[in-house]
């Protein structure tokens, strides 16, 4: 992928994602290499000048977002991810608002994936803490059974308990069967989860492999791991 | 006795007049409200909104008056008030097509669409004006009163008597009903949370698939049943005047910014007590002073504390106050 | 078209549209449309120094114009010395004790700690302040509006030159700029614009309800003018005889000289006040102002005061609205409070400069200019576009009468139309800002 915002300067410079079912990818680097970025351009939320960008085998550039979370697609923006003047459940039925089935069963899931949701489904969500905000965020994004999850630093601001918790839960929520490409700071933590890894530097891959592979990867410990 | 009389002399000539006021204060406040919290501007020609579906309604009445049809003791402009709505929902979603759509798409500054509200304020009240003229109409009928003073007074045998106008009475039950069903829309319909939704985080909305066109089209049709509504009400209970429809978005200016723009809890409470003020602070308190101070201490003056003609400074006043030391207003609004 | 042409060329329009006026029409009204225009042109500079140099959203327009009104009896108007006598003194203490209670409240806020004690000294000084207010008022005003109540019952002014009453116009109104500015302006554009529209019916509501100080709704007639009046330039021979050599009879003739000598005075005003605003347009403090209208933040980190500049532009502008609202109750030789409206005085100036052009000073002139031009012709062309359409009824038609009789509110809605017409095709307007 070769895209930037607008009509303004390329920010990606060659860029490749891949994520298979049920699989955690991660996107990781230095700031400004371009990781959300590349995330949005998945999601259409920029221009891709060239490249293609394949969803379950069919081409999807020219799709808006909205479309796209039609096509199974599912996003969790970084910040301002929920509705805080609505209740917890209400965010969660807005989250199915494209879904003309009965979605009482994915609720159901939600609310099973994390608990604490059901026992405050009724407050609204700007009272909750940052961890509990940020699962109220990824069960919105849920609601409308994506095939693939995308989540733009989840654990942005929480404390380090609370993002061990987040960690475990997208596990969980992987081994359901979604795919889930996930942009981190914390980029120990997540690749020790990833099935794949891509550390991007200014708007390119710059190195490619699973988890593990990365973490032992003497290069990469040194540039971004601290050591 | 004496207190009893205070009290019927304060019920006629504060609460009851207050409550109506009040009532039809908060069903403008909460279509500026709805404006403000979905299409994020102060819409200037909600005034004349009201003025003209107050006005479809006052030609309709006039009509099924003509025909002789009429609802006994309730005012004709009851059967006339759908009619009312509907035209005017038509004439504020076809605005928005031809004016505010445009601004929308370009992501125009709010303060541009506030001054593009300014023209279409033009139009609306010039097409008001030219319509049914700049005079004063009435269009009330049926029973003038649920209670006269005259019948209270015999009933209870108190000096004082209170009066309840059909206008008033009517005001409150249907502005107790028209919230009720809004409230029900807005928390309890799919339509109605993703407006609440779209309000509260407009680019979460879009990704959660929430049509923006939809919402904003509902919005409007709301706008013009409440405008409408509030229209009527205020002009079964005193007049229909073009001009003083345009006056009144002062008030309802400095109620919903009192409860707190965007906030439709706030716009009621704002229209409350933007009312109650106005009312107590112009009424003259003499006879009820007269009642339970000693005689001795009668005032002479009519301890009014301000002329009727300055109703608008206390609105103002009071919305300076909020805004100096609570800018979000009473319930929290939206500040952007 | 470069710049300068098209400039040219929209005021020759203007100037051809009046001299059209003129030769079909008459040249009194002629002349009478050049007047409110200049007066227009004056009114739309004011604003466009706060909107479009600023981003300041007044919309209290006629609150400043009708206070440059009050300004122009309270200078011009001779004393009534009975009403002084009667209760001139006590009126003006009762005031004093007004205001110092209010100010004492303010120091009382400022100086005591939060709390209960706060809270009871300031009710109480409301309170009694209000009290001693209205007991020593209320007798001085009714002492007041008994004297001779059918033709003075106010204070009257103080018998000065009338052409003083405009720069006091401007400092009334840059008074009451200064007290809005300090608590509003810190708002949202939006509360600024609530907040100026609620102050300037009020301060129409005092202009119509407090007789003692300009006899309200009754009116004051017979200003004093600067120019001399009809009457006297009738009798006069050698005026006559001038007139004659026109071609013009004496009562034409007074009328026309009057009138021209008005276009004289407000021509020199709007030159100047034109010449200052495009001396600072173009000074470091333009640029400025320009900066800060178009990133305050940026601005603010620069170390710019924001709010200071904006509370100078406000009273300035408001200052202009103001000496043109002198100016124009001096033309009409009367103040009647009843007839100021905010759709005519305030939301009409809007229409001239976003038509003229926001930023450009020309292009509020020129836009002061054609919108008082279309306002004024709209009517007389309304009424001939319904004679035109009702011609085949007959005579007597409710439809036709009501049409024809309606012909008049033509102008709101012409005015909304160009307005939104103006925004939607060309929102820099006629004239853009550089």
């Amino acid at each position: 992928m070769v895209g930037g915002y607008g009509r303004g300067p390329d920010i990606l410079h060659g860029v490749t994602i891949e994520v298979d079912r049920g699989e955690i990818a991660v996107i990781v680097g230095p700031n400004g290499a371009g990781k959300s970025t590349a995330m949005k351009a998945v999601f259409g939320m920029l221009n891709v000048h060239s490249g293609s960008v394949m969803f379950d085998g069919e081409d999807i550039r020219t799709l808006t977002p909205q479309a796209r979370v039609a096509k199974g697609m599912g996003f969790v923006p970084q910040t301002h991810n929920i509705f805080t003047s609505m209740s917890v459940e209400d965010n969660l039925e807005m989250g199915a608002f494209l879904r003309k089935d009965d979605f009482a069963d994915t609720m159901e899931q939600v609310y099973d994936l994390f608990p604490i949701l059901k026992e405050k489904r009724n407050q609204h969500a700007g009272e909750l803490s940052g961890g509990q905000r940020q699962q109220v965020a990824v069960g919105r994004a849920l609601m409308t059974q994506p095939k693939l999850l995308m989540l733009d630093e989840p654990t942005a601001g929480v404390s380090p308990i609370v993002m061990d918790e987040l960690f475990d839960r997208i596990i969980e929520v992987a081994r359901t069967g979604i795919s889930i490409l996930m942009v981190e700071q914390n980029a120990r933590q997540a690749l020790e989860i990833a099935d794949k890894g891509y550390v991007l530097v200014q708007g390119a891959n710059a190195h490619t492999g699973t988890g593990k592979e990365l973490l032992a990867d003497p290069q990469v410990r040194k540039s971004f791991l601290g050591g | 006795m004496d207190i009893l009389n205070t009290l019927v002399l304060l019920a006629n000539f504060v609460f009851v007049p207050a409550i109506a006021y009040g009532s039809q204060l908060a069903l403008g406040a909460l279509g500026v409200t709805l404006i403000y919290g979905i299409l994020r501007f102060s819409n200037f020609a909600h005034g004349d909104t009201m003025a003209f579906g107050t006005m479809v309604t006052v030609l309709v009445t006039w009509l099924l008056q003509s025909w002789g049809v009429s609802l006994g003791p309730l005012p004709t402009a009851l059967l006339a008030l759908p009619f009312g709505i509907a035209v005017t929902a038509a004439l504020v979603l076809w605005t928005d097509r031809v004016v505010y759509k445009f601004y929308r798409k370009q992501k125009a500054k709010p303060v541009i669409l506030v001054i593009v509200s300014m023209g279409v304020m033009f139009v609306m009240n010039g097409l008001v004006r030219f319509i049914i003229g700049p005079d004063d109409q009435r269009f009330a009928d049926g029973e003038r009163f649920i209670i006269g003073a005259r019948d209270f007074k015999k009933m209870t045998g108190l000096d004082e008597g209170l009066a309840i106008k059909t206008s008033q009475g009517l005001t409150v039950v249907t502005a107790v009903l028209v919230v009720a069903a809004l409230f029900w829309f807005l928390n309890h319909t799919r339509t109605g949370k993703s407006m609440r939704a779209y309000s509260d985080n407009e680019d979460l909305a879009l990704l959660s698939g929430i049509n923006p066109e939809r919402v904003v089209a509902v919005t409007w049709i709301l706008v013009a049943a409440l405008a409408t509504v509030a229209g009527v009400l205020y002009g079964l209970d005193k007049s229909f005047k073009p001009f003083t429809y345009f006056q009144l978005l002062l008030p309802i200016f400095a109620s919903a910014i009192v409860g707190g723009l965007g906030s439709p809890l706030g716009a009621i409470a704002g229209g409350f007590v933007i009312a109650f003020s106005e009312v107590t602070i112009t009424y003259a308190w003499k006879k009820a002073a007269g009642y339970i101070l000693p005689e001795s201490l009668a005032p002479d003056g009519l301890l009014q504390l301000l002329a009727v003609d300055y109703k608008f400074a206390v609105s103002f006043v009071i919305l300076v106050v909020v805004l100096l030391f609570k800018p979000t207003g009473l319930f929290k609004g939206k500040s952007v | 078209m470069n710049d300068t042409v098209k400039t040219t060329a929209l005021f020759g329009l203007v100037a051809v549209l009046i001299l059209g006026t003129g030769f079909f029409q008459s040249w009194n009204s002629a002349l009478g449309i050049l007047n409110m225009g200049l007066i227009s042109a004056i009114m739309a500079m004011g604003v466009n120094l706060q909107w479009g140099f600023a981003g300041l959203f007044n919309v209290g327009i006629m609150g400043f114009v009708g206070l440059g009104g009050l300004a122009t009896v309270l200078v011009s108007m001779p004393p009534v010395p009975a009403a002084w006598a009667a209760g001139g003194v006590n009126i003006w203490v009762a005031l004093l004790v007004g205001a110092l209670s209010l100010a004492a409240v303010i120091l009382v806020r400022s100086r005591l700690p939060q709390g209960n004690l706060r809270a009871v000294v300031t009710w109480v000084l409301l309170i009694a302040g209000f009290a001693i207010y209205r007991s020593l008022f209320d007798p001085a005003r009714d002492a007041i509006e008994k004297v001779n109540p059918a033709l003075e019952g106010y204070l009257g002014g103080l018998g000065l030159p009338v052409l003083l009453a405009w720069p006091v116009g401007g400092l009334l109104a840059a008074g009451a700029a200064w007290i809005i500015g300090k608590t509003a302006l810190g708002l949202r554009s939006d509360y600024l614009a609530i907040a100026t529209l609620g102050i300037a019916e009020i301060i129409i509501a005092i202009m119509k309800n407090e007789d003692w100080l300009a006899r309200g709704v009754k009116n004051v007639n017979g200003l004093p003018r600067p120019l001399p009046y009809e009457i006297d330039l009738q009798a006069d021979p050698s005026f006559v005889e001038k007139a004659a050599s026109f071609g013009l009879d004496p009562v034409t003739a007074s009328t026309l000289y009057v009138k021209l000598g008005y276009s004289v005075l407000f021509t020199i005003v709007l030159l100047i006040i034109l010449f200052l605003m495009q001396r600072s347009l173009h000074s470091p403090w333009g640029r400025m102002m320009r900066a800060i209208r178009d990133n305050e933040d940026a601005a603010r980190a620069m170390g710019k005061n924001v709010t200071r500049r904006h509370l100078q532009i406000f009273i300035l502008g408001s200052a202009i609205c103001g000496l043109a609202g002198a100016m124009m109750t001096t033309l009409d030789g009367q103040l009647t409070p009843g007839t100021y409206q905010p759709l005519r005085y305030t939301f009409l100036i809007w229409v001239m400069v976003i038509v003229g052009g926001s930023g450009n000073n020309l292009g509020a002139v020129l836009g002061g200019f054609l919108i008082w031009f279309l306002w004024v012709q709209v009517e007389p062309f309304g009424r001939w576009l319904m004679e035109l359409v009702t011609a085949g009824m007959e005579p007597g038609n409710a439809l036709r009468e009501h049409l024809l009789a309606s012909a008049a509110h033509m102008r709101l809605l012409t005015m909304g139309l160009v307005m939104l017409v103006m925004l939607r095709f060309s929102p820099r307007g006629l004239l853009p800002e550089k």
